[in-house]
């Protein structure tokens, strides 16, 4: 008996002594997203690519000589378990840096933790802004790097009435709120905005746009006003409607005889991924405005997509989808998040998070899919930003872009 | 000369003395002392939150035959009127940096509502955990008993009740903080909440409630209440005819069993750090009655137990087998219906039953 307790110790000892020099070798990096429940749909495409970078880094030698070695958690799609991982992740494994969330909702759910624990979480999704966090490297597109270029291309296409729609959360609330100063001060009176107001009791205007609940089905009454707003022509819609919604509201779009032709709806929401769920054949020729196309003709994304394709096929990652799979700019921007990582990392010559963010911001760039990236002092990015059209294959074609546009998270009160 | 009437500890008490102190001294004190990490004892904290959920889930359930699928929604409500308070307890230290909650600022208010204001208080926002659920409880309870609402209908209405709450506080103009709810808490009673000493004073209160709620239901099967609560689970047709007025029994413990996950709610949200709609939606509730199946459904120790375990399981498994936990817990439901219908506490009377029916040469 003493024996057995002796070996089982020493067995102990050796696998955490042999276990202390794996990590020595390697570094561990986090990747806390939704691979079950309603987000997953998204999420999980931002975890294979992340493995797929991991083990494109690692096969050219890691990160300042060490492999990365990812440790991948399930946030479930619940937040309060989002704020659990990513404890476990900073506390217990002691991550070097964390990829992940998605939802609004996940990341400040999480930012607390990181915040607590002087952690690193790169974000890629777009988001409403309005948060500057020295934990978090926003490599998202920021309010003005998709919803005000997309005005821009509108106001350039002679459009003068804007209808603003969109999902009851925080993103598209704060982005209609930005949108309706901007339209303002490009000199579009209120009467040619569309969607309603709320006002507060002196008067002054507290959101602006129509709003519905996840998971709402009937568009019938809202398309039924958009057509009427859109009678006097030189109309278009600006839509921040989010995942399910979409299918309804553009069945009814096209059911109630509006086309992209009569009054064009950009969606800052739906990429190339989404099509796997949405019918892009009710979509062709309606816009969609991000910092990356997969249909971008340049040599380096055509490398990156056919690279992530070989990756899919001869990769044995359990639950992967080998079919069908496209590339989308929050992947490309998880993509982006790893490499500047490493580049911070290779810079400071250490994964201390202090170190690594003091070389963000020295203003590091990249040469990504959707070209050049700058990081920025306020921990988001520089990027490119293009406007495309939806084609039947559930692919954009690109009609417009903007080069080098400053990502900037406090818009509210900017344009006057 | 006084004889003791009083029977000797069974093995029960001694049991539930045993774990008591091993959840409110033992693991306090490993943490104290450095052997337990702060995230660990959170954790678990969390767990004991969602104990008191399944035991109130049980009380219904297991004691009184409602098969309530909407407790989470008190839960929930519990958890968010704490959360008031700590929000109010962010002060200016939030994103915006004004004296006003960050999703107020973003919606556009520059002075506080009227119905925030007293939150800054901490007993009126405890007192708040208990009234405003309890009200819920009361009023729902009274309609839905008084016009004799039973069984599979009973279970319909609470979900109902639950859904259409979820989908009125994912509304911004709620001003509860809309899809995103309250996160970002920073203080309590003056205390940080990062600080280890705070993680521990949770914890034990968690421990202490889960304990004196465990210790109350143990007490109210040894009343007559208790014994009418069964007769009524049994066949409330009889407790009628017998005189009784069940809708009071019910209402009763409707009542004390939304106190109960008000509670647990409470304790919740400090120690994960948000409470929003989504902990409102349907599946919540269901998930907290498969706790109870899981553990042992009418048994003292099962709700506790199921929901302890499956949370510690979760946790585990979703960083162990991000892609296969949902499998795994699965099939672990499925596994415990078809083989161990009693539940987990069951398990060593099946155990014995199993080993004595064996031939002893």
């Amino acid at each position: 008996m003493k024996l057995r307790l002796l070996l089982a110790s020493g067995a102990i000892a050796l696998g955490l002594s042999s276990s202390g020099l794996r990590s020595a070798e390697t570094v561990k990096v986090g990747v806390l997203h939704s691979l079950s429940g309603t987000m997953a749909i998204s999420e999980t495409s931002l975890r294979d690519i992340l493995l797929f970078t991991f083990d494109e880094i690692n096969a050219r030698g890691g990160v300042l000589g060490r492999k990365i070695e990812p440790v991948v958690v399930d946030g479930a799609s619940n937040w309060p378990l989002f704020a659990e991982k990513a404890k476990q992740l900073l506390e217990q494994d002691k991550v070097a840096v964390t990829f992940g969330c998605w939802t609004s909702v996940s990341r400040k759910s999480v930012l607390p933790v990181y915040e607590r624990n002087n952690g690193l979480l790169f974000y890629p999704v777009q988001y409403e802004g309005e948060e500057e966090s020295q934990n978090v490297a926003y490599t998202a597109e920021a309010v003005n790097q998709q919803a005000t270029p997309a005005v821009d291309y509108y106001l350039k296409e002679g459009k003068k009435k804007f209808y603003l729609l969109g999902s009851d959360y925080v993103y598209p609330q704060t982005t209609n709120l930005v949108l309706l100063e901007y339209l303002l001060s490009k000199g579009v009176p209120l009467a040619n905005i569309g969607g309603g107001f709320r006002r507060d009791g002196s008067g002054k205007i507290i959101s602006a746009g129509k709003y519905t609940p996840f998971g709402h089905i009937d568009y019938q009454q809202i398309v039924a006003e958009i057509k009427q707003f859109a009678a006097s022509g030189d109309a278009c819609v600006i839509s921040t409607l989010n995942g399910d919604t979409n299918v309804p509201f553009f069945k009814e779009y096209a059911a109630s005889g509006l086309t992209s032709e009569t009054c064009p709806v950009v969606s800052f929401s739906i990429s190339e991924d989404e099509f796997r769920g949405l019918p892009a054949d009710k979509l062709v020729g309606q816009l969609g405005c991000w910092t990356y196309f997969q249909s971008l003709n340049t040599p380096a994304n055509k490398k990156f997509v056919a690279d992530f394709q070989t990756w899919l096929k001869k990769s044995n990652v359990p639950g992967l989808v080998k079919e069908g799979r496209v590339t989308c700019s929050p992947m490309v921007l998880s993509y982006v998040g790893v490499y500047i990582w490493k580049a911070a990392v290779e810079k400071a010559g250490s994964f201390e998070v202090d170190k690594v963010r003091a070389a963000w911001k020295s203003g590091l760039t990249f040469d990504g899919p959707g070209g050049k990236v700058t990081t920025q002092k306020n921990m988001h990015l520089t990027k490119n930003v293009y406007i495309g059209e939806t084609r039947a294959d559930g692919q954009f074609k690109i009609v417009s872009s903007f080069d080098n546009v400053y990502g900037e998270p406090w818009l509210k009160g900017k344009f006057k | 000369m006084t004889f003791s009437t009083r029977p000797a500890p069974r093995l029960g008490t001694m049991l539930l003395l045993a774990l008591g102190a091993a959840l409110v001294v033992v693991l306090p004190l490993l943490h104290a002392t450095g052997l337990l990490s702060s995230f660990t004892l959170s954790v678990w904290g969390k767990y004991l939150c969602y104990a008191l959920l399944a035991l109130s889930v049980d009380l219904l359930w297991g004691h009184t035959g409602l098969l309530s699928l909407g407790q989470a929604l008190f839960f929930t409500l519990g958890g968010y009127l704490h959360g008031m308070y700590l929000m109010r307890m962010i002060g200016e230290l939030g994103q915006y940096r004004k004296p006003i909650p960050d999703f107020l600022v973003f919606l556009g208010w520059e002075r506080l509502p009227a119905f925030w204001e007293p939150f800054a208080s901490f007993p009126f926002a405890i007192a708040m955990v208990f009234l405003i659920p309890g009200l819920v409880a009361f009023g729902f309870g009274y309609l839905a008993f008084r016009s004799r609402v039973k069984g599979v209908y009973f279970s319909i209405l609470t979900q109902a009740l639950t859904y259409a709450a979820s989908i009125m506080f994912f509304r911004n103009n709620l001003l509860l903080g809309g899809n995103n709810g309250f996160t970002d808490f920073k203080f309590i009673l003056g205390y940080r909440l990062d600080d280890p000493g705070t993680t521990r004073a949770l914890y034990v209160a968690s421990a202490v409630a889960l304990l004196l709620a465990v210790a109350f239901c143990r007490w109210l099967r040894s009343t007559k209440f208790g014994l009418v609560q069964h007769a009524i689970r049994d066949g409330e047709n009889r407790v009628l005819f017998s005189g009784y007025a069940a809708v009071h029994f019910k209402l009763f413990v409707f009542v004390v069993a939304a106190l109960m996950a008000a509670v647990g709610g409470a304790l919740y949200t400090p120690q994960v750090g948000i409470i929003n709609p989504g902990e409102m939606q349907p599946e919540k509730s269901l998930e907290a009655v498969v706790w109870v199946a899981l553990g042992g459904r009418g048994t003292l120790l099962g709700p506790a137990l199921g929901a302890v375990s499956v949370n510690a399981l979760k946790s585990w498994a979703t960083r162990a087998y991000p892609d296969l936990w949902l499998i795994l817990l699965g099939g672990i439901f499925v596994l415990a219906v078809l083989f161990l219908p009693g539940g987990l506490v069951s398990l060593p009377a099946r155990l014995r039953a199993l080993f004595s029916r064996r031939p002893s040469s």
